[in-house]
């Protein structure tokens, strides 16, 4: 147990000596997609090769999370501790492990698999939210602890009140990385404001936009930072139970965020007057089941009680009335793993990044037809161009750029020819997509922006939770009709009857997910409306 | 929770002022007025659940449509029922319910007294303007009085709540979800092998259309009881 | 599955006592059943319902709401096609054609020797690798409509 910053110092340098007695560092990355590719069997047999050649004492093997370039995986880093000085090795199979050894041994870079680590993909990031993945052990409190972690819960919790650290989150403009870019520092305040004897802070890690996995990674590679945020936010505003719902679909999540949790229990992080304050703060782990209508906030709520995961008409707002009736703060994964380094470095300091609406960065999944799919960290406000060309290494394939979908099925898709566009929540919203959750999908001139579109609608036809008459027919009516489009068997009446089921379904839905189906058709229309008439079969 | 007192607000319907308890809705307070919002999934006396989105109404001054039976009033607000972007979404929206299944009313008991029937004659709807879809469901006629026939039912789960709320039995759900839910007694068992169903046919009365009809009746003939669930609540509050 | 002493529901107890028997345990519950038993048939149902104090048709209506949650059990083998963005982009939908010709059978289904289940999923979180497919719990990344069937081969055999 420990109650003061001193003893938590104490367990950072002891950690830090620990990690210093190697020089040497191979981390391995254990990110989803590495695993897939056998990151488990790497590591392992690296361990082994590395004892093999009696270099133990000298480097350690450890599992870290994603670093970002998953298109390059097997990702290995080998990291000097002394002179800080890292290379990056991509595409690392079974068969090279004992060749890495070597070269460890040998001091002699592994040339053919070394990355070239002042590109663009790396060079352009700033990374706030992921500055621990791909470094820390995500099962190792200490880890997190030796990297300044709970740093910022134990000073706040000792230095400042409860309004200190709301004005400090308004002040940073923090915006919701969920999607709607609600202002956080606002949200809390809100719910501090109310006088109730139960409050709750609930993380939203549904992350159900397919083609999206940056909060996975998150959860993954440095759950505690995420735990850190909720406490923060539960002592901000007066709540002394969380909960993090994850889907499922995402057992390694899952599983690193329990670890965390028993870790901080067990060290007093969390639990009953935490740092000997009066400050209590309990946390648990919800799963969910494969419904993306769950990660609408009332949803979400209804589904921690146990119930079908429809969503109810607000308001009320879960500020007054959530989690159990009480007010409650819902916040994204990403949102909670800003607080730490905006309390740690101040709010002058996060605006610094990003533009003056939407500081700070944004994590994006960059797939579909681009070379560097994976996950990258940029300031908010970058030219798309950037993000795709510098960033992303361009379309795949030497094909030419389509379009750019953000936002997933809530979203919509950008013309090529927009490639200045700045990206933050107000810019894509003026051109008809969203910020969503960061999904960054690339389109090639082989795609057809119909089929796009009849995709994510029958994505949220799939997913309507059933509950009112707009969303669970309008979705279904209007991917049979983009059916005929693909079909070519569409008539002008259909074409006029689907623009008018869009502006129907959107305005007169219960829930965000109606009230945003019908953007990819909308966006669509309004930049390749000619792919539209191509569907209307001539009489 | 946080609790409120209640005081009385005044705003305006229709350009009408209209006086109503701080924590009422919008159409209990129109219809203490006499103003007529059409509603479908809304049953006085079962909560309110917002779900058929006939009852839209604007409020000035917001682009967003809320639906009456949950909208709580506020101070001042303005708000109307009537308008032509109103009339066209609930044509709209009830053309959708008519696609979603099989509506042919003239082979159907509740021909005449169903609700689904006189909101498409209210609103003057002739015919959908949207395709008919196809999902087809079969039949429980298993139990000794009572008929499912899930093709006319529009999910207003009115049934789920009375058979809950007030029956005290939730013998119903909902199961599955979008297009393909349906209501369901137990583990979608036939209803007369149902454990928790007390028959007492409260469902049957509160349903809109002909989905929960009664046996031996044949088309044309099934008039619900409309205030039951009123009446039976007011008279429990009364042994009170 | 055998009758509620099964030693088994003592795992699905378990989950329950912790969480206190709340009628909120319901979803923990049911996952872990469906840990346990693989997949959650009516008498499991009924003895959640029972535990937790919920009516039948509540329990029944949670557990076909989620679709992670299966009713039937599994076949032997099983393969989901990722269905997500980045990988209907990168042509899954040819997969899961061909996949669902070779075996006769639709997504969601199982073949009647029960050998084989074909599943779809939105998105596993591999995007990188899209198009993929996980064949018995292996993730194959980076597949083309040979490499799937090819990979379903292997595993029938
Ligand atoms: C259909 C639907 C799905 C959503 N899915 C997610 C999700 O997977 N993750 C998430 O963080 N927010 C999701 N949201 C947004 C949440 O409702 C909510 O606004 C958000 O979690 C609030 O957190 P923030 O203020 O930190 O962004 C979804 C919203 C809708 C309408
Ligand atoms: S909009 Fe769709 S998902 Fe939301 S409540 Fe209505 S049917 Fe359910
Ligand atoms: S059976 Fe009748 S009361 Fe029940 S949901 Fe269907 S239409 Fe409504
Ligand atoms: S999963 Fe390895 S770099 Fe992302
Ligand atoms: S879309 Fe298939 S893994 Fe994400």
């Amino acid at each position: 147990m420990i109650t003061t910053l001193e003893e938590l110092e104490e367990i950072a340098n002891k950690k830090q000596c620990e990690n210093n007695e190697c020089r040497e560092e191979l981390r391995v990355c254990i990110g989803s997609s590495c695993l897939s590719l056998g990151a488990k069997e790497i590591e392992k047999d690296l361990k082994k090769s590395v004892k093999d050649r009696g270099i133990e004492h000298r480097c350690r093997v450890k599992g870290v999370g994603c670093n970002g370039l998953c298109a390059a995986g097997v990702l290995v880093s080998h990291y000097d501790n002394e002179s800080g000085e890292e290379v990056l090795y991509e595409k690392i199979t079974e068969e090279d492990t004992d060749k890495l050894a070597k070269a460890v041994e040998s001091q002699k870079p592994l040339e053919e698999h070394r990355s070239d680590m002042s590109r663009g993909f790396f060079a352009k990031q700033k990374k706030i939210v992921l500055e621990n993945a791909g470094y820390i052990d995500p099962d190792d409190i200490e880890d997190y602890i030796a990297h300044g972690g709970y740093r910022a819960l134990f000073t706040t919790l000792n230095d400042a009140t409860p309004m200190e650290v709301i004005s400090q989150i308004k002040q940073s403009g923090l915006r919701g990385r969920g999607g709607g870019g609600y202002p956080t520092g606002l949200k809390w305040e809100t719910v501090a404001k109310v006088d109730a004897e139960k409050k709750y802070i609930v993380c939203n890690g549904d992350e159900g936009d397919p083609g999206a996995f940056m909060d996975r990674a998150i959860m993954e590679a440095d759950p505690h930072r995420v735990i850190e945020g909720m406490a923060l936010a539960g002592y901000a505003c007066g709540a002394a139970k969380g909960y993090i719902y994850v889907r499922a679909e995402y057992p390694t999540a899952v599983e690193k965020l329990n670890k965390a949790i028993k870790q901080a229990n067990r060290l007093g992080i969390l639990g009953n007057k935490i740092a000997d304050s009066g400050f209590d703060f309990e946390l648990e782990v919800r799963l969910g089941g494969g419904a993306f209508v769950c990660g609408e906030a009332t949803a979400l709520v209804t589904s921690i009680e146990g119930n079908r995961g429809n969503p109810r008409q607000k308001p009320p707002h879960l500020s007054d009335h959530g989690l159990w009736g009480e007010p409650t703060v819902l916040n994204n994964v990403e949102t909670f793993a800003n607080i730490v380094p905006i309390l740690n470095n101040g709010a002058q300091w996060y605006r610094g990044f990003g533009t003056e609406k939407s500081p700070g960065t944004k994590v994006f999944a960059l797939t579909g037809h681009i070379e560097n799919t994976g996950l990258v960290e940029v300031p908010m406000g970058m030219k798309l161009s950037e993000l795709i060309y510098d960033i992303g290494g361009g379309v795949s394939e030497g094909r030419n750029l389509k379009a750019i979908q953000t936002g997933g099925p809530s979203g919509g898709c950008i013309p090529a020819d927009m490639l200045d566009l700045e990206v933050d929540y107000d810019s894509l919203k003026k051109v008809g997509s969203m910020m969503g959750s960061g999904g960054v999908i690339v389109t090639d001139d082989s795609s057809n922006m119909v089929e796009v579109a009849r995709f994510f609608m029958e994505f949220c036809k799939s997913e309507s939770c059933g509950k009112c008459v707009p969303c669970r027919v309008g979705t279904t009516e209007m991917t049979d009709i983009l059916d005929k489009f693909i079909n070519k068997e569409a008539t002008k009446e259909d074409f006029e009857l689907l623009k008018e089921m869009c502006e129907v379904v959107k305005e007169s839905s219960l829930c965000g997910l109606g009230q945003t189906a019908p953007n990819p058709v909308l966006s669509t229309i309004k930049y390749f409306e000619e792919e539209y008439i191509k569907g209307i079969k001539d009489d | 929770m946080i609790k409120q007192k209640v005081r009385v607000k005044t705003f305006q319907i229709n350009g009408i002022d209209v006086t109503g308890r701080s924590d009422s809705t919008i159409l209990e307070v129109a219809k203490e007025h006499d103003i007529h919002i059409p509603t479908l999934c809304y049953l006085e006396g079962l909560s309110c659940v917002g779900a058929c989105r006939i009852c839209l109404v604007e409020i000035k001054g917001s682009n967003k449509l809320i639906p009456a039976c949950t909208g709580k009033i506020k101070e001042g607000m303005e708000v109307f029922t009537d308008t032509d972007r109103l009339h066209k979404h609930r044509k709209m929206i009830l053309s959708m319910i008519f696609a979603e299944r099989t509506h042919t009313c003239s082979v159907c008991v509740s021909n005449g007294h169903c609700e689904l029937q006189d909101m498409s004659v209210e609103l003057g709807m002739e015919h959908s303007q949207v395709p008919y879809l196809t999902n087809r469901f079969d039949i429980d006629a298993s139990h000794e009085r009572f008929v499912n026939d899930p093709n006319r039912c529009i999910l207003c789960t009115r049934c789920v709540r009375v058979c809950d709320e007030v029956e005290g039995a939730h013998a119903w759900d909902l199961v599955d979800r979008g297009l393909d839910t349906r209501v369901i007694h137990d583990m979608d068992d036939p209803w007369v092998e149902s454990e928790s169903c007390t028959s007492c046919g409260k469902c049957v009365q509160v349903c809109p259309t002909g989905a929960l009809s009664e046996k031996g009746v044949s088309a044309t003939e099934m008039v619900k009881k409309k205030s039951l669930i009123v009446n039976l609540l007011e008279m429990r509050n009364r042994e009170r | 599955m055998s009758a509620p002493t099964d030693a088994r529901y003592k795992m699905v107890e378990r989950t329950m006592k912790k969480l206190g028997y709340k009628r909120s345990a319901l979803i923990e519950s049911l996952h872990t059943a469906q840990e346990t038993f693989g997949y959650l048939d009516k008498p499991a149902l009924k003895f959640i319902a029972k535990r937790l104090r919920l009516p039948l048709a509540k329990v029944y209506g949670v557990a076909t709401f989620y679709h992670y949650f299966r009713l039937k059990p599994k076949g032997e083998h099983n393969v989901v096609v990722c269905m997500g963005t980045a990988c209907y982009i990168k042509g899954a939908k040819e997969i899961l054609h061909r996949l669902e010709k070779r075996y006769g059978i639709g997504a969601g289904e199982t073949t009647e020797d029960g050998k084989l289940s074909l599943l779809t999923a939105r998105c596993v979180g591999s995007c990188s690798l899209a198009p993929i497919a996980i064949c018995d719990n292996k993730p194959k990344g980076k597949l083309t409509v040979e490499d799937a069937v090819e990979n379903i081969e292997k595993a029938l055999s």
